[in-house]
């Protein structure tokens, strides 16, 4: 008699499905997850876990956390990350130690793979949640992540 | 010229008054048919965006909000943009049928809307073989379908139309029998007198108590088997056939084909109407005795919560598999049918109803 409990069970899953469904038309006008842009551009702002661009934080005092040790320059496969550094003295030990020029991330070539946030590993930089990224010359997608006259956080490197 | 047209009685009489006999019957044919084709037209096009909007609601998205208020011009913005498009066509096409099909579409479904009593005075042709008129002239839809298919010379179109042809020769049976139950217990097929008969008696649904209801439910099944929408839309099925039969038609003549869909629907919602919720008569008779209140409200607001219904199918089954579809109409819903016709007889023998 599978006839009738296909029958039974066939109508029992239909309406569990529309009572899924039923639930959602209720409730869309509430949680209706369409975002109006450029009418609510005041006021959008991106979930934590949205992949805008690569940033590298600075604090106050102008300091960030790169050592410049490189690890993001290799881990990135299309080679969107180029890192121009010296050797300089360190005020402290007096010892020669390697300093970061220019963190230099090519938006444009980024794909947002994020293999460099993961590979570094004293978490210098981060993502940020800006998604108007769109400019008029490509030339701007060209960014230096490290602030002019900014230095490394001491006792990073221990 | 005796062709037995109601139309609302001041009208007639004043056309009468005012001309000949032959004229004035025929300046109220062409009223009457610029009134079905606004009707036409309106409903078309808020069918759509209602199923627009609906299709939205159980997706927690918006909706057209943009033209208009409420995106209320949206539809109209979209006809307006279908009819400037240029009417491309294919290399060796049958033309004189590629060029009819949309038009057996659209007339079939114009023709049904015709014996419709949308209210007590406006139906434009009260005919006493009602019921048997709709079941008819609904199945010719399909050639149209058909025609549109094998003409445009493309594999998906055909296969499209194809499978339409199965499924609406399959499922034409279920929509009949489940009238044929109804009938049965009108002992009618003229629309204006199965309504009146649910004056008295209740609304058809409750008049014939279980029956009833498994008829009402293999008639939503079939009848939205029977306008081509998920969860049987295989006839189009965008995944595997591009757009199925109307693959190759462009502007106005695929406009044809997407406002049929959804006249169709409101055809079978208005059948259902009809034959199960009382058609234009109020619930309970609540304004009954109001002499002003327009009773054609009543018959679209059931309406609208049919068509609700059928949105609410569509957006929330899977496609049925060509097997699956077979199967559900030969070895479920036909026997079924068949079983509730005899169930509906012994009630209605044994004077069980209301």
């Amino acid at each position: 008699m599978s006839y009738f409990s296909d029958i039974y069970n066939g109508i029992k899953t239909l309406l569990t499905g529309m009572s899924v469904t039923g639930h959602y038309f209720v409730r869309a006008r509430k949680g209706a997850i369409t975002q109006q842009y450029p009418d609510n551009r005041d006021t959008l702002k991106m979930f934590d876990r949205f992949r805008g661009e690569v940033i590298m934080p600075h604090d106050e005092v102008n300091e960030h956390r790169c050592t410049g040790c490189q690890k993001c320059e290799i881990a990135c496969p299309n080679g969107s990350i180029e890192i121009i550094w010296d050797r300089g003295i360190d005020e402290v030990t007096g010892k020669k130690k390697k300093k970061i020029d220019k963190h230099i991330y090519h938006l444009a070539m980024c794909t947002m793979c994020g293999l460099c946030i993961e590979a570094c590993p004293t978490d210098a930089i981060v993502w940020a949640q800006n998604y108007e990224n769109s400019v008029y010359d490509r030339t701007q997608l060209t960014k230096v992540l490290n602030q002019p006259g900014s230095k490394v956080k001491a006792g990073i490197e221990d | 010229m005796s062709i037995p047209l109601s139309i609302t009685k001041t009208i007639h009489d004043w056309l009468f008054s005012i001309m000949p006999e032959s004229a004035a019957s025929i300046t109220e044919m062409v009223l009457i048919a610029t009134a079905y084709l606004i009707l036409f037209a309106v409903a078309g096009l808020y069918l759509v965006y209602l199923e627009r909007k609906v299709a939205a609601w159980f997706q927690l998205r918006l909706g057209p909000n943009r033209v208009g208020p409420l995106g209320l011009f949206q539809t109209m913005a979209d006809a307006l943009k279908l009819v400037s498009k240029e009417l491309t066509s294919t290399d060796r096409i049958d033309k004189l049928l590629y060029n009819l099909a949309p038009y057996f579409v659209i007339i079939t479904s114009l023709t049904a809307l015709a014996v419709f009593p949308f209210s007590k005075q406006f139906q434009a042709f009260d005919i006493n073989i009602g019921m048997f008129f709709l079941i008819a002239v609904s199945s010719i839809g399909v050639i149209g379908i058909l025609l549109g298919g094998w003409s445009s010379n493309n594999k998906y179109a055909l296969i499209g139309a194809m499978r339409s042809g199965v499924q609406t020769i399959s499922y034409e049976l279920s929509v009949g029998l489940s009238i044929l139950t109804m009938v049965l217990l009108t002992g009618s097929l003229q629309l204006s007198e199965i309504i009146e008969i649910q004056r008295t008696g209740g609304w058809l649904i409750l008049q014939g108590h279980v029956p009833a209801i498994i008829a009402f439910m293999i008639f939503m099944i079939a009848g939205t088997a029977e306008t081509n929408r998920a969860p049987f839309d295989l006839v189009e099925a965008e995944s595997e056939l591009g757009a199925g039969f109307h693959t190759e038609y462009s502007g106005m003549k695929f406009a044809y084909f997407f406002l049929a869909e959804f006249i169709n629907m409101l055809i079978i919602a208005s059948i259902a109407v009809v034959l199960f919720f009382g058609g234009w008569l109020s619930p309970f008779g609540i304004t009954e005795g109001i002499t002003w209140f327009p009773e054609v409200l009543w018959f679209f607001i059931k309406v609208l919560i049919i068509i609700l219904l059928m949105m609410w199918f569509r957006w929330t089954f899977p496609r049925l598999r060509v097997d699956q579809l077979l199967t559900l109409e030969w070895k479920y819903l036909l026997p079924i049918n068949l079983v509730n016709i005899v169930f509906m007889a012994i009630i209605i023998w044994l004077n069980w109803t209301i």
